[in-house]
């Protein structure tokens, strides 16, 4: 196989990773829904953390990206 | 990929908007320290805060106007996080917090702005904030505990012959710290801007007839950016808050 092929397929297969990201992003927000639900006034309280684990989970999705960038521009 | 490189000189790669371009030379006994865009956009967001807050706070009114409260506000928002983070004995670490939550606040949202330069889209720079927010922690705590500080790293109520692994797993937890706080930040600085950049060349692309649609959907992500923004410089904080906690309080 050619390397620059190679390389493409790699950057790709690295995307794979968003399927978890996918996965722990809902997870997050339909849990926050689901909570919000039972008890509507403790909801607002419990935001800052809703975000801040959206952040660190996004986070994630984002390492993938590096690796992909890595693979296109830098190998 | 050198072909890409060449293109993005041209102006229309989406990486493009990264390039660090040199103004002035200023080369100090062989290092190279000339004024580039990036430092250029750096003083600006110091300029732009310290303008926000002295200009914010200059009347000192006890019924705040809209400008003094939106100073206020940025420092009990501040305040409360290294609060409910940190407890009474963070308190002194306010200044170090507050600096850097407002810089890289200032350097997101000035980014946002069309032909300007996102400092935090470079590694290095967001590197260089979270070595120092590392190395700083880890000096408070062992300043504070000696070479207790170390308990750190051995988690209490676990079986004995679990612990050299734990401990292993602990200390690089620990030690990526750094990379992961400004992997984080200089990841979704990039990304943002990339995919503004490759949605700005579908409108171009698509014309006016059906250029509507993605001009629509930048128009959406920018507000998302702007969210964003101000997320990431919220955890950046939130997580100094967080690893300062752990030097301080040291329970684990």
């Amino acid at each position: 196989m050619e390397a620059d092929a190679a390389k493409l397929i790699g950057a790709g297969l690295a995307t794979i990773a968003l399927a978890g990201v996918g996965v722990g992003i809902g997870n997050i927000f339909g849990n926050f829904v689901a909570g919000a639900l039972r008890n509507p006034a403790a909801a607002p309280k419990v935001f800052g953390n809703v975000l801040l684990g959206f952040a660190l989970t996004e986070a994630i999705a984002l390492f993938a990206l590096v690796i992909a960038m890595l693979l296109l521009f830098v190998f | 990929m050198a072909t890409e490189a060449d293109h993005g000189a041209g102006g229309h790669s989406p990486l493009a908007q990264f390039e660090i371009k040199r103004l002035v030379d200023i080369n100090v006994g062989g290092v190279d320290a000339s004024i580039t865009n990036s430092t250029v956009w750096m003083l600006i967001a110091i300029a732009a805060i310290t303008l926000f807050m002295v200009i914010g706070m200059r009347r000192g009114a006890l019924v705040p106007g809209r400008w003094q409260s939106m100073a206020e506000m940025s420092y009990e928002f501040v305040a409360g996080m290294l609060r409910d983070n940190v407890g009474t004995a963070g308190r002194r670490y306010f200044p170090f917090i507050f600096t850097l939550f407002m810089f890289v606040l200032f350097c997101n949202l000035l980014g946002m702005i069309p032909y300007s330069f996102t400092v935090t889209s470079h590694i290095i720079v967001t590197f260089a904030l979270a070595a120092v927010v590392f190395i700083g922690v880890t000096i408070i705590g062992f300043a504070r505990h000696g070479a207790h500080f170390l308990k750190l790293f051995v988690p209490s109520g676990v079986p004995i012959f679990l612990l050299p692994l734990l401990i292993v797993i602990e200390l690089i937890s620990y030690l990526i710290r750094p990379v992961s706080l400004s992997v984080r930040l200089f990841a979704n600085m990039l990304a943002g801007h990339t995919m503004l950049k490759v949605f700005g060349g579908f409108v171009v692309a698509l014309g006016i007839i059906g250029g509507w649609a993605p001009l629509a959907f930048v128009v959406a992500l920018t507000g998302l950016e702007i969210l964003i923004a101000f997320l990431q410089a919220y955890v950046f904080a939130v997580l100094t808050c967080i690893y300062l906690n752990d030097a301080i309080n040291l329970h684990h």
